[in-house]
């Protein structure tokens, strides 16, 4: 009768067993240091230019709409206020994330999904590694140190793009528009700003991992799966935002 | 018979697998010896692979052992799987190189890998160049895969096999894609590994000219080529021929009973003798 409801039950349970084995790999032996090096570099650094422009964008497009708003009030003077919030709130990190999700579950999800489908998973079996070891942590690992570092990099970026438009297209003085983004900032913020991209990191690079590891049926099964994998990144990114959020608005802070 | 006092390389009792609710592999039983080779055939979807993926550990039965060297490896644990994986070879069908590592890193792979395999750094190179030597690719060692053409992909891939000389090697449709002439050098490839280090090799094949270079064929190290057994001392190891028919064993034998079967499906097998 709830037949239906089993593949979605497997596959979460999958995806627990997953996430359990790649955590628990993080402090037992092998360690593939030059793999988690590797896709830092892959992750993080290729990252930068996408990472840099929406930050950009998002930060300016926010003072520019925002600063709609706050004339009615007569309160333009305080658009750095509410691009600072916002930014590091919400918008860095997710933002950042979804960018991520895109650009990195997507990628980790094709790249495990063409080795899966050629037996390279096999292979590696074979010959004496754990792929999860040797494939799902070290992108793990380094998702959870890079995201948070792109997402501040957002913020900043951001900030700096809210600045432009404030200066040069709503005639705010800088040093007035950088006071209020740094003056509204409070440990809260930061917090609720850092922990989401370190939540999120797990999400884009096991989601990945997952739909890469299951893929089956040739390479058009490796473009299901590389769709797959986006599209859930990006929703599950997108709830879990909502209950942290939560978490940390009824906790108080502002 | 003298082999049967001694424990099998590789022993399946009863094995079944079962992919969700299809059978792949139905009650299958075997035991190969030190030295043996076995030929297994049969039509695609009859589970030729899954047995060597069971073999190996990567596919656990649902029901039966699996004994390699004597140890029950069905219930192993993935970590104690690896001690057991150390001793044997596998050739994948597509070769299964990893794309993103060169052919060096490639062959050593295994060697640095493999925890029970201590060798150490500075003998990696050499054994790497040794493994190369053997299938004939030297001086491709900072070639990627993708840069290789299939005879010498799976050229690399064997010799990746081999360069932990294990001695029990899995070959899954070693020739399968090749043209013939390169799929004769593999085959060639196949039975020098054997003879001159006495593995006991398992071949998947729908080749049947495969098997017969295997079961008639021998190493000849003064010219580097195969010679038939029969007419150079001797007979080539003993190799028995395996047919799977949509995941059961239904023949078991030597050549000359797989070449005398009256079935119908066996002998579909045989006919493309050249």
């Amino acid at each position: 009768m709830f037949d239906f409801l089993k593949e979605p039950f497997i596959a979460i349970q999958e995806f627990y067993l997953l996430t359990g084995r790649a955590l628990r790999n993080v402090v037992a032996r092998p360690h593939y240091g030059d793999d988690i090096l590797a896709q830092m570099d892959l992750i993080g650094v290729g990252s930068l230019p996408i990472v840099i422009l929406t930050g950009l964008f998002a930060g300016a497009v926010m003072a520019l709409q925002m600063s709609r708003a706050l004339q009615q009030y007569g309160q333009v003077d305080q658009t750095g206020t509410l691009v600072s919030i916002s930014l590091v709130r919400e918008l860095g990190p997710v933002l950042t994330a979804l960018m991520m999700a895109g650009r990195n579950s997507s990628g980790i999800a094709s790249e495990l999904g063409s080795m899966k489908v050629t037996e390279q998973i096999d292979a590696m079996r074979a010959l004496g590694t754990d792929p999860i070891q040797k494939l799902v942590t070290p992108r793990m690992v380094a998702t959870a140190v890079m995201l948070p570092l792109l997402t501040i990099l957002s913020d900043f970026i951001g900030m700096f793009g809210g600045w432009f438009v404030s200066r040069f297209f709503l005639d705010l003085p800088s040093r007035q528009y950088w006071s209020s983004v740094w003056r509204v900032l409070e440990w809260n913020d930061i917090t609720q700003g850092l922990l989401k991209p370190f939540v999120f990191a797990f999400i884009i690079s096991l989601v990945g991992c997952y739909y890469g590891l299951r893929t089956s049926g040739g390479t058009q099964g490796v473009g299901r799966a590389t769709t797959q994998s986006m599209v859930a990144a990006s929703v599950i990114i997108l709830v879990v935002d909502f209950f942290l959020g939560k978490i940390f608005v009824s906790q108080g802070g502002s | 018979m003298a082999a049967d006092t001694q424990t099998p390389v590789l022993r399946f009792d009863h094995v079944s697998v079962a992919f969700d609710d299809t059978p792949a592999l139905i009650d299958v039983s075997f035991q190969a010896y030190k030295g043996e080779s076995r030929v297994i055939t049969g039509a695609t979807g009859s589970g030729k692979t899954v047995l060597l993926k069971t073999a190996l550990g990567l596919q656990r039965p649902d029901s039966g052992t699996v004994y390699v060297f004597g140890k029950d490896i069905s219930r192993m644990r993935e970590r104690e799987l690896f001690e057991i994986r150390s001793k044997m070879g596998m050739l994948f069908q597509e070769s299964a190189l990893f794309d993103s590592l060169n052919v060096e890193e490639n062959v050593s792979y295994p060697l640095l890998n493999q925890l029970s395999i201590h060798c150490p750094p500075d003998e990696v190179l050499p054994r790497v160049e040794q493994a190369l030597k053997f299938v004939d690719l030297e001086g491709i060692l900072e070639k990627f895969p993708s840069e290789l053409s299939g005879g010498m992909r799976r050229r690399a891939a064997i010799a990746r096999a081999v360069v932990t000389q294990p001695p029990l090697l899995l070959y899954d449709s070693p020739t399968a894609g090749l043209d013939p002439i390169t799929a004769n050098t593999i085959v060639a490839l196949i039975v020098k590994e054997r003879d001159l280090n006495k593995t006991t090799t398992l071949i998947v094949t729908y080749r049947y000219q495969d098997g017969n270079l295997v079961a008639n064929f021998r190493y000849n190290p003064d010219n580097g080529g195969l010679v038939p057994a029969a007419n150079h001392g001797g007979l080539a190891p003993r190799t028995l021929f395996m047919v799977l028919r949509e995941g059961r064993l239904v023949f078991e034998g030597p050549q000359t009973e797989l070449e005398a079967s009256q079935d119908p499906y066996i002998s579909k097998f045989v006919k493309q003798r050249g």
